[in-house]
């Protein structure tokens, strides 16, 4: 099956299931939702037979399309295409089961009525992430990450009878926007100095840059102008000041889907947009030099910022943060290999690992928003005693963020130190080892509130639906057996 | 285990069945299994799976196991006996375990906590100590750490938050640390193998000293070396009793066996390097730290601070490595003294905690005359205290001279006392203090006219004379034919 079917099928989702919302009268919402996980179900497991040109039949038609030289669909775009999938799959379950908030904040009469869209959306953004992930063009770069930003627009600001998330959707806005002007900026000034936006030929130009007559300033004043867009999307400081406040404020299965999605397409785009730029002797060293600087800078204020936070939402936010620069620093490393592995698998390994972790604690915090009414860490106080799996659960996945070994969490970093430390970055890696030693001191934070401290009177217990039960235990699961096992996501990335 | 036809010990594979049987042990106490009891079982299971894998130690193919975890960068879940070294601690482990599962008492309705982490310790300290790939062997000592953590905040006694918090934060920062040199480590070699390691190109001097820092301080935080070390003895004081007897006892050597496995064969440049420095600082574990344990008045802190103290002395037979490669007395005389150290402190803890029981205190002032009501109790004390001080025929003056005699093998006549020697010389005097602190426990607790507390204590019960008596019992047979664990050593 031709790959782009799969981008298609994805939107014509998004826009059935509009439709059906629109013209369905029911008083309940959240089959839209249930719907819109079997149809993401289906699309995922295409995406396991679909083919690129290169490995079509010798004379379809469809493989000489123009369209190709537009997008690509290799293994890293097969794997980050299942990725934002099973993510965006995982982020309309948690919603389902998060809709007790959902319609308390969007109608005064507290029905269903009005949060139908709020399970299609998530589809559409969805389709932007897949074709980020095949980029092979600055003009489709800037296109899908449009479609998930606008789509993201709603999603933020979705709660709109409570002032936080509407305050997070306005500062979201402007500095989407911003980002999105310096993205295009600099986008415009790499077409000037190549006269073209296809990033193959751009790779071909630099291969002799001074040859091709590529000027040099302007182009890597184009490059900083792009980094600073995509520093925008993946978290990167210092363009990381919207995180906090807006992870607070928007609904929760929205910040998990930003935590997670949107910073994986940033990823995915920052590792094809630099491809040719990192491998030209022309610009490699001064964009590997800011990757560096932008990896040290996110780390320590990510993770030293992260220590005073009292809540849990906040807390993930800036641990977004401290996980980007991480993934900044193994990006920093360039051209190195590692056992076989480049930067961008290293990369893609740590977000397939983060996603595990990230959301499956979002499934906890989703419940606990719903049925304590709090997302404060002290809302955990206690739960190792009354509800002793779960505390085991959530101390699993608070250890693998945190980097204990035979968690999935720690064969990410550590991949990521051993590639840096081959790459020579001495000052980074320094900053990233007090960087991880702040991290096992705000994680364990949480596990100790859990554990070490006492419940207030009258907490309420914390029942977890159906739904979120087995997508914790699930996820905890997987976390553990990839720390003991991680060779399936890697041979995923071959 | 199945032994193939023809009896081909190729499919023992006793080292995984020895880490991964506590950890299944773990998963059914979890699911619902009778937590004493399977926890026991195991214990004991486990102690003759380790004697047998101790006694085949010299046969590969009885005890190495391995496979692919990750093609690239290659990492293998592997396990054996690269060296007697692994197969003493394997065996102070399974030791530890059973008398850490048969002390101490589960509180009401916490017990599937209490025997799931002594599990998980006891898994964890097997898994360290039987890896032969470095990233196993750091991440099965982190496995052990986390429901150290745990028990710590959640069972323990007195102001156990702080203390828990404590020994998270500096075990924490001191994990990080000595990642930061593994992976150099890893870096300079090219490989995870500990085996492929020693075969590979020696470093260079710089990288050497470089990664012999980090290993110093990492492994020594681990081990509480001076000044890192004052995390342990609030830790220890808090601790349920198992939980204190499997990491003072086993768990904390890990830092020791490290430098011996890694730091000493693979860098010894960069160990020489830093020689004074470590000499300087273990003479503060010695001295100092035992200084202050003299002026304890609780029973428990003052244990605590012992067992910092006495990780000087096998820091001593490290440093006498490092200023001689070629020491052929100094990694015997350091695992020898582990293996010593571990079960004296394991067995004083364990009757420190029944001391807390019956009385309700382990203050020295309110106790004294515990010898007339219990008088098995004192006796096992008494024994243990000797075996701490270093008494003949008890394990740890085997240990203790060996590492003396081991800090003078680089003696030479001529050139007179070098740098290990008058760290030896001044270390000696640790043997006194430890005496004299010892010595004035034992007077203040079992000795004089009986207070409050202590007139009707009951004496030992049978169930808990078994784990005291099998620590004894370990303690006089090495203290009396050390050859026992040094044959395993040559």
């Amino acid at each position: 099956m031709p790959a782009y079917y799969l981008e298609a099928l994805t939107v014509t989702l998004g826009l059935a299931l509009l439709m059906a919302e629109a013209f369905v009268p029911t008083a309940r919402k959240s089959w839209v939702g249930l719907a819109a996980s079997v149809g993401l179900v289906i699309i995922l497991g295409l995406n396991f037979i679909a083919i690129g040109p290169q490995d079509a039949k010798p004379g379809a038609a469809w493989a000489e399309w123009p369209l190709w030289s537009f997008i690509e669909f290799d293994a890293l775009a097969r794997y980050y295409k299942a990725f934002v999938i099973l993510c965006t799959l995982l982020v309309v379950l948690m919603a389902v089961d998060h809709r007790r908030i959902l319609t308390r904040f969007t109608n005064r009469s507290g029905g269903e009525e009005g949060t139908g869209e709020y399970y299609a959306l998530p589809v559409f953004a969805c389709a932007g992430m897949m074709w980020m992930a095949s980029v092979r063009d600055l003009a489709v770069a800037f296109v899908a990450l449009e479609l998930v930003t606008i789509t993201f627009y709603v999603l933020v600001a979705y709660l709109r009878r409570n002032v936080g998330s509407l305050e997070a959707g306005v500062k979201y806005l402007i500095l989407g926007a911003l980002s999105t002007g310096f993205l295009v900026y600099g986008i415009a000034w790499i077409y000037g100095c190549t006269g073209t936006m296809n990033l193959d030929v751009i790779a071909g130009m630099l291969n002799d840059g001074r040859a091709a007559g590529v000027q040099r300033v302007p182009l890597l004043f184009g490059i900083a102008l792009v980094l600073v867009g995509l520093g925008f999307k993946v978290g990167a400081v210092p363009m990381q000041f919207w995180i906090p406040d807006v992870y607070q404020g928007a609904p929760l299965p929205t910040t998990a889907f930003l935590s997670v999605g949107s910073k994986a397409a940033g990823f995915i785009l920052l590792i094809r947009v630099l491809d040719p730029f990192l491998g030209s002797e022309l610009t490699a060293k001064p964009v590997l030099g800011i990757l560096a600087a932008l990896a040290a800078a996110t780390l320590l204020f990510g993770n030293l910022a992260a220590i005073a936070q009292t809540n849990f939402k906040r807390l993930l936010a800036y641990s977004s943060i401290a996980h980007a620069g991480f993934m900044l620093l193994a990006l920093a490393g360039g051209e190195t290999m590692i056992g076989g592995l480049n930067a961008a698998q290293i990369v893609s390994f740590y977000l397939g690992t983060y996603l595990l972790m990230t959301l499956a604690v979002f499934f906890v915090l989703s419940q606990i928003r719903v049925q304590r009414d709090g997302e404060e860490i002290r809302d955990f106080n206690g739960l190792g005693k009354s509800h002793p799996r779960l505390a085991l659960a959530l101390t699993v996945l608070m250890a693998s963020l945190a980097g204990v070994p035979l968690t999935a969490g720690f064969i990410g970093k550590f991949l990521v130190f051993a590639i840096a430390v081959k790459a020579g970055l001495w000052w980074p890696v320094g900053i990233a080892a007090i960087a991880a030693a702040a991290g096992f001191y705000y994680y364990f934070k949480v596990i100790r509130a859990m554990w070490w401290a006492d419940a207030a009177d009258g907490t309420p217990p914390v029942v977890l639906p159906q739904l979120t039960r087995y997508a914790v235990a699930g996820l905890t699961l997987a976390v553990v057996v990839l720390g003991f096992y991680p060779q399936p996501i890697l041979d995923l990335l071959k | 285990m199945v032994i193939a036809p023809g009896g081909n010990p190729r499919t023992l594979m006793l080292t995984p069945i020895l880490v991964f049987l506590p950890i299944v042990a773990f998963v059914a106490v979890l699911l619902g299994a009778p937590a004493r009891l399977t926890t026991l079982a195991t214990a004991a299971i486990n102690l003759v799976l380790g004697l047998v894998a101790i006694y085949f130690w010299k046969c590969p193919s009885c005890t190495g196991f391995s496979v692919s975890v990750l093609e690239q960068p290659s990492i293998h879940l592997a396990f054996g006996f690269p060296d007697g070294m692994s197969a003493v601690m394997i065996l102070l482990t399974v030791i530890v375990t059973v008398a850490a599962a048969l002390t101490g008492k589960a509180p009401e309705g916490r017990e599937t906590l209490h025997y799931g982490s002594i599990l998980l310790i006891s898994a964890g300290a097997l898994g360290a100590f039987a890896s032969t790939d470095l990233f196993f062997f750091f991440a099965f000592h982190e496995l052990a750490l986390i429901p150290t953590f745990l028990m710590i905040g959640m069972l323990g006694r007195g102001d156990r938050r702080t203390a828990a918090w404590k020994i998270t934060i500096y075990l924490g920062l001191g994990s990080m640390v000595l990642l930061a040199g593994l992976v150099w480590l890893y870096n300079a070699t090219g490989t995870f193998d500990m085996t492929a390691m020693k075969n590979a190109p020696p470093i260079d001097p710089a990288t050497q000293k470089g990664i012999a820092a980090l290993l110093l301080l990492g492994f020594g935080t681990l081990v509480s070396l001076f000044p890192f070390h004052s995390w342990a003895a609030p830790a220890y004081a808090s601790a349920p009793a198992p939980v204190t007897m499997l990491h003072a006892g086993v768990l904390k050597k890990f830092g020791l066996y490290g430098l011996l496995r890694l730091a000493v064969p693979l860098l010894p440049e960069g160990m020489n390097a830093w020689l004074t420095p470590l000499l300087v600082l273990l003479l503060g574990n010695v001295l100092w730290v035992g200084y202050v344990t003299v002026s304890q008045k609780r029973l428990d802190l003052m244990l605590g601070n012992s067992s910092v103290m006495h990780m000087g002395y096998i820091f001593l037979a490290i440093a006498a490595l490092a200023a001689m490669p070629g020491n052929d007395l100094a990694a015997p005389a350091a695992v020898l003294l582990m293996f010593a150290h571990g079960v004296s402190i394991a067995l004083l803890f364990g009757l420190a905690d029944r001391i807390e029981r019956s009385t309700g205190t382990l203050d020295l002032e309110d106790l004294g005359g515990l010898a007339k009501s219990a008088p098995a109790l004192a006796f096992l004390f008494g024994i243990a205290a000797m075996a701490s001080i270093g008494l003949p025929g008890l394990a740890n003056f085997a240990g203790e001279v060996l590492v003396f005699l081991a800090a003078f093998r680089s003696y030479d006549g001529t050139a007179g006392f070098g740098p290990v020697q008058i760290a030896c010389v001044l270390a000696i005097w640790g043997v006194v203090i430890s005496a004299i602190y010892m010595l004035r426990a034992y007077r203040n607790i079992f000795q004089g006219p009986a207070a409050d507390a202590t007139g009707n204590a009951p004496d030992l019960a049978l169930s808990e004379r078994i784990p005291a008596v099998l620590l004894t019992v370990t303690l006089l047979a090495v203290g009396l034919y050390p050859n026992l664990l040094l044959d395993l050593l040559k």
